[in-house]
């Protein structure tokens, strides 16, 4: 692994200057257009989530476009469709950076995607932004990660949840790896706000028969539960909760529904009532910015049949984040953009104001509170300027610009 | 005590819907060996059937216990028509071609319906047992599961048509020769093979939700159930059935779902090894 050193740097750019002065007809100056790389699951199981994050991709750079594009160049997007496939996610990063030669790339949904093209295009230095709420702990000079992690969402739901049910917490939680993560930081909240967790089950993600948990937890008697279930058979547990007529009895709170922007339309009005969640973003969020916006998208994409959620509306942030540092900084080299992006610069987005801590390269941002009533999301709580303090417990990219890493942030 | 009853209760409902999950499943397993890869869709089939029907005024009882069955019955009918039955006695390529029929079916609902239908509410509420609550719609499930089994039964041994099926069955060469067309047997049987789950499919609608890419989440489970079961349509599904799903569910209670997935595959693992033509293939085996 090539360190980031004075004499590295200097070998490595007197080297590719070198190259450009022999072949000045391949050097990336030569484009005339500004590319930019889209990897996000068009099929395949997560296209639900994909879909959306690619119609808001190719929004902002119409965007950018209308107005004039970036440099004096029109911004052209390349997209691949990974097909939820991790094996076409390497070979469409490695095309990305190598081939298509794009000056950044947006993308990757779940972890282990972006675990693939992470390092693929931290050699390649290919400017790489990652906009899913994740578990935390990607270390890495070369990306920008824009979205929530537990630190964020779930350090103030669980407060929110103990003051106005009660101490007594059930936690169920996805069987892989995103589920443990945020299994322990809820025991770690709600242990930290004096409380209890008094049972952790965990579901394999094909599981969709929950009646032996729904008796569980009448057993148990918790005053609330937390679910950290993800996916469409997990779902069925919040209609079987529902059915066994227990939403009036033990209310329920979620750190994943509602990330994909289709979930609260799965259930019924009445089955999802009084369900809380916490993300970077809900449609209700009362601003200009976030008004003129979903017009915007209305407009662009009039038969969606999605709600804007944290994912997509972070993929917006994204393209628009890096576009201002690139009309900014005058260049897409990396190095001058990160210069501008860790700044300490605010950015005005739909969810609020954003900016990149400059330690870990991911958002601090607004987090919010909100309720679920007839399939729409009503923000009960704001909380300005969260930082991911998960992640900032181990990494330190101004001390140790070369981690290239994903850590696990044991509790 | 109410704890017993709820955990006894949980127990024969996890034997009821692997007994829907696998019945028409089994059929055309057991009665054709066709290995129908398409199951898992064929169930979002009745899920999207009744979802669909019931957004549009239909009664959900009427979508789930008449249309739905209907609808897939027809659609088997019509996949037997154009695709299986070019297939008979080609195991490898049926399943070849049922694996892409269900990605055809997945895209083609994807592309009518979008990815996110709201579902159905499960209908009838809860009631209580001591201290706890329960979906009456359990009941329902149980309820169907038996008359599923007393009607392929009844069907079976008494009608001319179950006798038919059952000769074609055990010796379709025979069967010809004595001028039973064996080719609409299989027909019928696939169509109503298709039905039964199309049935269990729409009974699934009101506890989980329909989205296209819903089949594969039950596919396995019914795969092991037939499979554990035997060549036998019902002993078969009702052992195997028993078997797994009070085991699954028991050690789900005593331990959690994940052990409940590992004890369910545990245990087909050592039935299989112990009998590998499943259970009907030692023991039962005159049985239907």
């Amino acid at each position: 692994m090539t360190k980031l050193s004075r004499r590295n740097f200097l070998r490595s750019t007197g080297m590719a200057g070198a190259a450009t002065l022999a072949t000045p007809l391949v050097a990336r100056a030569q484009t005339d257009t500004i590319k930019i790389g889209g990897l996000h699951d068009l099929s395949g199981a997560l296209d639900a989530v994909g879909v959306p994050m690619n119609q808001v991709f190719k929004l902002a750079i119409d965007e950018i476009n209308e107005a004039g594009g970036l440099l004096g160049k029109m911004v052209e997007p390349v997209i691949y469709d990974p097909q939820s496939n991790m094996s076409l996610y390497s070979q469409y990063a490695t095309q990305l950076a190598l081939k298509d030669r794009v000056d950044v790339v947006m993308g990757g949904i779940t972890s282990a995607s972006r675990e693939t093209i992470r390092p693929i295009f931290h050699r390649y230095n290919t400017f790489y932004f990652y906009n899913t709420q994740y578990e935390g702990g990607v270390c890495d000079r070369n990306e920008i990660t824009l979205g929530t992690t537990p630190a964020q969402t779930v350090a103030r739901l669980i407060p929110y949840g103990m003051n106005l049910y009660g101490k007594k917490v059930y936690t169920i939680a996805a069987d892989y790896n995103y589920g443990h993560i945020t299994a322990a930081w809820v025991k770690r909240y709600v242990e930290e706000n004096g409380g209890e967790v008094i049972e952790t089950e965990f579901f394999p993600l094909d599981v969709s028969q929950f009646g032996a948990t729904v008796s569980k937890i009448q057993g148990a008697k918790p005053d609330f539960v937390l679910s950290a279930l993800v996916g469409t058979s997990h779902m069925g547990f919040y209609r079987q909760w529902a059915a066994a007529g227990m939403k009036s009895e033990i209310p329920v709170m979620s750190t994943v529904l509602g990330a994909g922007g289709s979930d609260q339309l799965i259930l019924t009005a009445e089955e999802g009532n009084g369900i809380t969640a916490s993300f970077g973003y809900f449609e209700e969020i009362d601003n200009p910015t976030n008004k003129a916006f979903l017009e915007k998208v209305a407009a662009a994409y009039p038969d969606k049949d999605w709600v804007m959620s944290e994912i997509s509306e972070v993929t917006y942030e994204a393209v628009r984040m890096w576009a201002d540092a690139v009309a900014d900084a005058g260049t897409t080299e990396r190095d001058p953009l990160l210069e501008v992006l860790t700044s300490g610069k605010t950015y005005d987005m739909p969810a609020g104001k954003v900016k990149i801590d400059p330690k870990t390269h991911h958002a601090i941002r607004d987090v919010y509170i909100a309720e679920l009533q007839d399939q729409v999301f009503e923000i009960k709580e704001a909380f300005p300027d969260s930082p991911p303090a998960d992640t900032q417990m181990v990494c330190d990219l101004v001390e140790n610009p070369d981690s290239n890493k994903h850590f696990e942030i044991s509790l | 005590m109410d704890y017993s009853l709820v955990i006894a209760l949980e127990m024969v409902r996890a034997v009821a819907w692997l007994v829907l999950l696998a019945s028409g499943l089994a059929i055309i397993f057991g009665m054709m060996r066709i290995i129908n890869f398409a199951h898992g869709e064929f169930l979002m089939l009745g899920g999207y059937t009744v979802v669909i029907s019931a957004r549009h005024g239909v009664n959900e009882w009427f979508a789930m216990l008449v249309l739905a069955p209907i609808v897939v019955g027809i659609f088997g009918v019509l996949v037997e028509r154009l695709v299986i039955q070019r297939l008979y006695g080609r195991i490898l390529d049926s399943l070849l071609a049922t694996w892409g029929l269900s990605m055809l079916m997945i895209g083609g609902v994807t592309m009518i319906f979008g990815n996110s239908v709201t579902g159905v509410a499960t209908p009838l509420g809860g009631m209580s047992i001591g201290d706890y609550q329960v979906p009456r719609y359990n009941f329902v499930l149980i309820f169907a599961a038996i008359a599923l089994l007393v009607a392929i039964w009844a069907a079976l041994k008494f009608t001319k048509a179950g006798l038919i099926a059952r000769a074609t069955m055990q010796n379709p060469d025979m069967s010809e020769a004595l001028g039973i067309p064996t080719r609409w047997v299989y027909m019928a049987t696939f169509g109503i093979g298709s039905a039964v789950t199309g049935f269990a499919g729409a009974l699934l609608a009101p506890m989980t939700g329909v989205v296209p890419t819903m089949g594969v989440n039950f596919i396995a489970q019914s795969f092991i159930t037939v499979i554990t079961g035997g060549a036998s349509v019902i002993a078969g599904t009702l052992t195997a059935a028993g078997l797994l799903g009070s085991i699954s569910q028991g050690m789900t209670f005593l331990a959690g779902p994940v052990y409940g997935d590992a004890a369910l595959l545990l245990a087909a693992l050592v039935l299989l090894r112990l009998l590998p033509q499943g259970i009907t293939g030692r023991i039962f085996k005159k049985s239907l």
